[in-house]
């Protein structure tokens, strides 16, 4: 084990730890209603989203869902923007607009925060379209669940992709459920992968609760899909430890189902394991922890602090600003 | 020289992929078979695939691929076959299209133009003839245009294109062979305002689109009884110039509006109501409208020539103003 990849290591914990404690402070902001609207947390899912991404660099887009909190973090988005945006305010990303289901950064080619299920898909092929039709040698990360794969939408996009050989990695983070429907209860055929290879792409299924093999399985995919091997599919294989939102009562998942998925959480399992190679005590992680409570006290004190949008400016950005 | 509304169009496609390397052109048909109405014939031979693609019948994987590549600095031109098929890809169209720069407080714009046709006349039924523009009109984050002239075919598309934000152009079948004049140096229109295509003190017939040719034959039939109609092509269904109507309103006194879409809740509805609101007291007797019957179109010719306005309805709706 090099040092560079222990370093590595400690960057994804890291990630994890970052996102883990950003959706717990949610909760807490959403009981004391600063946090209203729908809110979908990420809690068990974090491999995905510090794995994934550490494939991509600035050129390449992501398009994603409205469980985005994660990945917007991993992709680079401050705590503060999400925050603020979570509050209503003039700070937040999208000034407010948008809530916790619609993140976006146009400078870091973070497209969304889509909450229509499967409708992301289309517009990651778009931006792969203009990609490719401009040389431009970036990648497209599309992430879904497994519910949209039920969707048409997703089927006319794999095909549209395969066809036109586009650079679109395709990242299905299959929870198991869509919403309260297990998969089980949705898919007559529950392997995606397979599925979706049946569009002429490479696919693969991935352990989605091991950080470190998702991180090998986005590279190898980015490479691929880079060199000009068309689009291709990652079934990440993943759980979420809480409710499908916080209006959900969760009646639909056996207690026992979910207490063995959390016997798998990503971060304890890296951390077990950084811990048998030596690269992990509890001062590095007291550490870790006090930086990103840090980090997050400040953001909630500026969402605190920051202003409204103007109600005048209501019916801005509806049209661009003209004139 | 003279033209028809179908080169017309062409030529401002034609114009468009020369001057601006981002335009492309994109939809089911488009290229081989030189599109289902023969507007790109000859395009894809000019062209090449990369520029006039063929898409696969996935409405709304092409279309938000359009919305994608528009994000990422392309300029789209999306074709539609008819305005019915464009219900495959309304969530696109609604749900991205228009909502996309206001849900990421001005981050992103989507300049793409999406061109469909629409409207009956050609015995085509329930499932290719009917006339949704006003539907699009109601949403904001979109402009509606609806070419009723051949100046307008070949100048309302670069100026759909020069827009930041998503346009929607409506052909209306029947307008496809109409032949005329067109000055060589024919360009870009105006798209916010619209004209007055024949003057007249009595009353004012407002419409829009394929119904131009209707409402302008009832009034060389008004005028022959010596009932002179002010006939007012909307050209813009979203944004509406009220302004033109209300000021043609004030000096007619009479307002009669023809509209091929279905009467409840139609645009023909929408102007009415602006008139009530804005111009009640300039009214001489209540505003008239001439819309399609309320039933699915149907195929039989006479069945279908009576449930569409006619030049005899709106002359009778025109006299019963006047009279």
């Amino acid at each position: 084990m090099t040092e560079l990849e222990a370093k590595l290591r400690t960057e994804l914990l890291t990630g994890m730890v970052r996102i883990r404690r950003f959706e717990e402070r949610c909760v807490e902001l959403y009981s004391a209603s600063k946090i209203r609207g729908f809110m979908h947390l990420y809690i068990g899912e974090e491999a995905v989203a510090a794995g994934l991404l550490r494939a991509l660099g600035p050129e390449d887009a992501v398009v994603s869902t409205y469980r985005e909190h994660g990945l917007a973090l991993a992709r680079g988005l401050g705590m503060d923007v999400l925050l603020a945006e979570m509050f209503g305010k003039r700070t937040g990303c999208s000034r407010g607009r948008g809530g916790s289901m619609h993140i976006f950064d146009a400078s870091r080619r973070f497209y969304g925060g889509n909450a229509i299920v499967g409708g992301g898909l289309p517009l990651a092929v778009g931006l792969a379209l203009a990609d490719r039709m401009r040389d431009r040698p970036a990648v497209t990360a599309c992430l879904f669940g497994d519910g949209a794969v039920a969707e048409g939408e997703f089927h006319e996009c794999m095909n549209l992709a395969a066809l036109w050989r586009l650079p679109v990695m395709f990242c299905c983070e299959n929870n198991r459920y869509a919403m309260g429907t297990a998969l089980s209860r949705e898919h007559a055929e529950t392997d995606l992968a397979l599925r979706a290879s049946s569009y002429g792409m490479r696919s693969w299924a991935v352990d989605g609760m091991d950080v470190e093999l998702v991180a090998d399985a986005a590279r190898r995919a980015a490479d691929t899909v880079r060199a000009g091997a068309g689009p291709c599919f990652l079934e990440l294989r993943t759980y979420r430890f809480r409710a499908h939102s916080l209006y959900d009562p969760d009646r639909y998942r056996d207690k026992a189902e979910i207490e063995r998925w959390k016997e798998r959480d990503p971060i304890t399992q890296l951390a077990a394991r950084m811990r048998a190679d030596g690269q992990l005590d509890d001062t590095v992680l007291a550490e870790i922890d006090a930086d990103v409570a840090a980090e997050l006290d400040r953001a909630v004190a500026a969402a605190e602090e920051a202003p409204l949008e103007p109600v005048e400016d209501l019916t801005r950005h509806v049209y661009a600003d003209r004139g | 020289m003279k033209t028809t509304y179908r080169e017309a169009m062409r030529e401002a496609i034609r114009d468009a992929l020369t001057t601006d390397e981002r335009v492309f052109l994109m939809g089911e048909d488009v290229g081989r078979y030189g599109g289902c109405f023969g507007v790109s014939l000859g395009l894809l031979e000019e062209f090449g695939p990369e520029r006039v693609r063929d898409t696969p019948l996935s409405e709304s994987a092409f279309v938000g691929a359009g919305i994608g590549a528009a994000m990422a600095g392309m300029r789209p031109i999306v074709e539609i076959m008819t305005v019915n098929f464009s219900m495959l890809a309304l969530d696109q169209i609604l749900n991205n299209a228009a909502t996309l720069r206001h849900m990421s407080g001005g981050q992103l714009g989507v300049p793409l133009v999406i061109r469909m046709t629409t409207g009956a006349g050609r015995q085509l039924a329930a499932q290719h003839s009917h006339s949704l523009e006003g539907w699009y009109a109601h949403i904001p984050g979109l402009r509606v245009l609806a070419p009723a002239t051949i100046e307008d075919a070949r100048g309302m598309l670069p100026s759909a294109l020069d827009d930041p934000d998503p346009v929607l152009i409506f052909e209306h079948g029947s307008l496809y062979n109409m032949a005329g004049e067109l000055a060589d140096d024919a360009g870009p229109v105006d798209i916010d305002r619209a004209a007055i295509r024949r003057h007249g003190r009595d009353l004012t017939l407002i419409t829009y689109g394929g119904t131009l040719p209707t409402a302008l034959a009832a009034a060389d039939e008004l005028a022959v009884d010596g009932v002179h109609a002010e006939v007012i092509d909307l050209r813009s269904l979203r944004p509406l110039d009220e302004h033109t109507v209300l000021e043609s309103v004030a000096t007619t006194h009479r307002a009669v509006i023809v509209d091929e879409g279905w009467r409840s809740g139609s645009l023909a509805a929408e102007v009415s109501a602006r008139i009530a609101e804005q111009a009640l007291y300039e009214l001489d007797a209540p505003v008239r409208r001439v819309c399609s019957a309320e039933v699915p179109m149907p195929y039989a010719k006479h069945l279908e020539d009576a449930a569409l306005p006619q030049v005899a309805d709106i002359v009778v709706a025109g006299r019963a103003v006047t009279g």
